[in-house]
């Protein structure tokens, strides 16, 4: 667990870039009025972000920690706070706290391995700090597969990163789908499980999912058809959170609270858990 | 282990009143209740108090920092004043044991330091029952409800208050109070305990067990049909959490005064339909999920966290206080099997 000596004060942060990516989604560049990084993190972990007087609200931080100068955050409009956050201009300051969560365990279990990374619509916002951070030290993983659906080409998160940096790393293979044709898209139509199973990938390497639950669901039981174990399997789970350190009682899911013993989970884990999500 | 005659009390309370604040249950027209004592106020005779005693340390509602927001900026204020040191007296052994229940949430690392600042200033002067009531069941969770822990344990016999400190907090303030108090020996005491206990091993919840439930516990009762009838009538009004003394959850919710915003902490109600509603769901969509989390916190998942101590401390507040007379002693009887039938 992060030091965190006030763990419910936030801390100020200035909106320096806000990115369009798709008509619902936006990222933004956080940092604080000095223009340095709040604070440092680690892949799939998350942080409190507020306007005073609208609402907290918690989001996985999308941007690599092997970014020393800013942090970015890609959120989706689908409430007040994220309603408001998508009204901002540059130059806003929000409030922003943390980091909170279990991260991906990219130095340990991950260190060595193929790895393949699985998203579904906004599911890339957390995978893109794990994709990135494995492209940083690229010489510590082995080769990397991506595939990455959403609903239309205009909901593709990070559309241009992926097709301007993703796509030129040598060892790395992006596989992109969309839900229904479009005339302008020549790549590969339908969802994101039958893709997979399509794909057939070999199971001597970790999978990365996120996504809505209906996907994660029907990839996980792809990939166990393709042979993959659940413990091969990773995940990063949303819950309701208020304070983000385990203690507010509302992302409490059997004996766990994804806010601190998650969000990122290993499949064979989420087993234990009682069906409730 | 020191003493002090009945008819001293007021001197007692007068003394400790002094140097700090002393709170202590006071009969009400509402029932008994922590109020500061002042010249002229009389202790309770009430078993306890209608609302538990966590509001000193985790108070219903609390302003954990303010913003003042001009134009794009914002400043975080942090409005925390040092807290001052206060003692609660006769707070019941149900009571006691529910501040360990809430150390081992909020003093777990990242602490809570609104909590720990309060709990760190409190002294806790803990009360003997001597008349548990026919809801009371803390036996169950092994909880002694003659011998409370506490800073300083207090025992009342029939003229007198027997006062044995068991902490360094509990012996200073005993030191404090002096040539007040007298030598006592345990004789009395432990006469009047005696009794206590033939009272207590006679009322209706005595034989209830824990048998069954505890840590690990989760695939056992989670898919329980039980849980439907159980939670059948439920309204979802939160009555059983807001008196419950245990029970931790909460809200953070700003409030836009017009000259700035205040950002407060409140307590918060996993029986409410919003309590895990989001924007992308709602994982738990009727009050049986909602229900069954309650009972399934205090009995399974808490003791799984906390070397297997269960989150009930059988004050029975939630069984007089249910509208619709549903309880954890309801809970258990119907989902622990053959130990309660």
């Amino acid at each position: 667990m992060t030091d965190i000596k006030e763990p419910l004060i936030p801390v100020v942060g200035v909106v320096t870039d806000i990115r369009i990516d798709t008509p619902d989604v936006k990222t933004f560049r956080v940092v604080t009025p000095e223009g340095k990084k709040a604070f440092d993190h680690k892949p799939g972990q998350c942080a409190m972000l507020s306007i005073p007087g609208v609402g907290e609200a918690m989001f996985s931080i999308t941007s690599s920690p092997t970014n020393t100068e800013f942090m970015e955050f890609s959120i989706k409009k689908c409430g007040c706070v994220t309603e408001w956050l998508h009204s901002m201009e540059v130059g806003q300051q929000i409030t922003i706290r943390g980091p909170y969560g279990r991260p991906f365990p990219v130095d340990t279990e991950f260190a060595g391995h193929d790895m393949l990374f699985i998203a579904g619509g906004i599911g890339l916002a957390p995978l893109r700090s794990v994709i990135n951070y494995c492209r940083h030290y690229r010489d510590r993983y082995g080769k990397i597969d991506i595939v990455y659906g959403s609903r239309s080409m205009q909901d593709l998160v990070d559309y241009r990163e992926i097709i301007d940096e993703w796509t030129k790393d040598t060892g790395v293979n992006v596989y992109l789908t969309i839900d229904r044709e479009q005339p302008e898209w020549d790549g590969h139509v339908g969802f994101v499980p039958s893709y997979v199973k399509d794909l057939g990938f070999s199971t001597d390497k970790i999978a990365v999912l996120c996504g809505p639950p209906i996907m994660i669901k029907f990839t996980l039981a792809g990939l166990q058809e393709l042979g993959f174990d659940k413990t091969q399997v990773y995940t990063t789970m949303e819950l309701r959170m208020k304070c983000g350190i385990g203690k507010c009682g509302r992302c409490n899911i059997g004996a766990k609270y994804v806010c601190k013993d998650g969000p990122v989970f290993r499949c064979d884990e989420i087993d234990e858990l009682p069906d409730e999500y | 282990m020191r003493k002090i005659a009945l008819n001293q009390l007021d001197q007692l309370f007068a003394e400790i009143a002094a140097s700090r604040k002393l709170y202590l249950p006071v009969d009400t027209k509402a029932g008994a209740k922590f109020e500061p004592w002042q010249q002229g106020t009389v202790l309770s005779d009430a078993l306890n108090t209608v609302r538990s005693a966590k509001d000193f340390f985790f108070p219903q509602t609390e302003n954990l920092m303010d913003f003042k927001v001009e134009g794009k900026n914002i400043e975080v204020i942090d409005t925390r004043s040092e807290c001052e040191d206060f003692v609660l007296f006769g707070v019941r052994a149900c009571d006691v044991k529910s501040f360990e229940v809430l150390d081992r949430v909020f003093l777990a690392e990242p602490v809570d330091t609104y909590y720990k600042n309060r709990r760190e200033h409190g002294v806790i002067m803990s009360l003997a029952c001597t008349r548990p009531q026919e809801t009371c069941f803390c036996g169950t969770f092994g909880i002694d409800a003659t011998e409370p822990e506490g800073d300083v344990v207090c025992y009342k016999t029939e003229d007198a208050l027997y006062l044995d400190a068991r902490t360094e907090k509990g012996s200073a303030l005993l030191e404090s109070l002096g040539c007040l108090t007298e030598e006592g020996d345990w004789a009395a005491v432990d006469a009047q305990k005696a009794k206590t206990r033939e009272y207590l091993a006679k009322l209706p919840l005595a034989d209830l067990k824990t048998d069954g439930f505890g840590a690990g516990t989760t695939s056992k009762f989670f898919d329980a049909p039980e849980w439907k009838e159980l939670s059948a009538t439920c309204l979802g009004c939160g009555t059983c959490t807001f008196v419950c003394p245990t029970c931790q959850c909460y809200d953070i919710r700003d409030f836009n005064t017009g000259h700035g915003v205040k950002r407060f902490r409140c307590w918060d109600s996993c029986m409410y339909s919003d309590f895990t509603k989001m924007s992308a769901g709602q994982p738990r969509l009727t009050q049986l999920e909602r229900f069954r989390q309650r009972f399934m916190h205090k009995l399974v998942y808490y003791p799984t966290n906390n070397d297997g101590l269960f989150s009930c401390v059988g004050c029975g507040r939630c069984l007089a206080k249910c509208p619709i007379q549903m309880n954890i002693v309801k809970v258990m009887k119907k989902l622990g099997g053959s130990a309660n039938d």
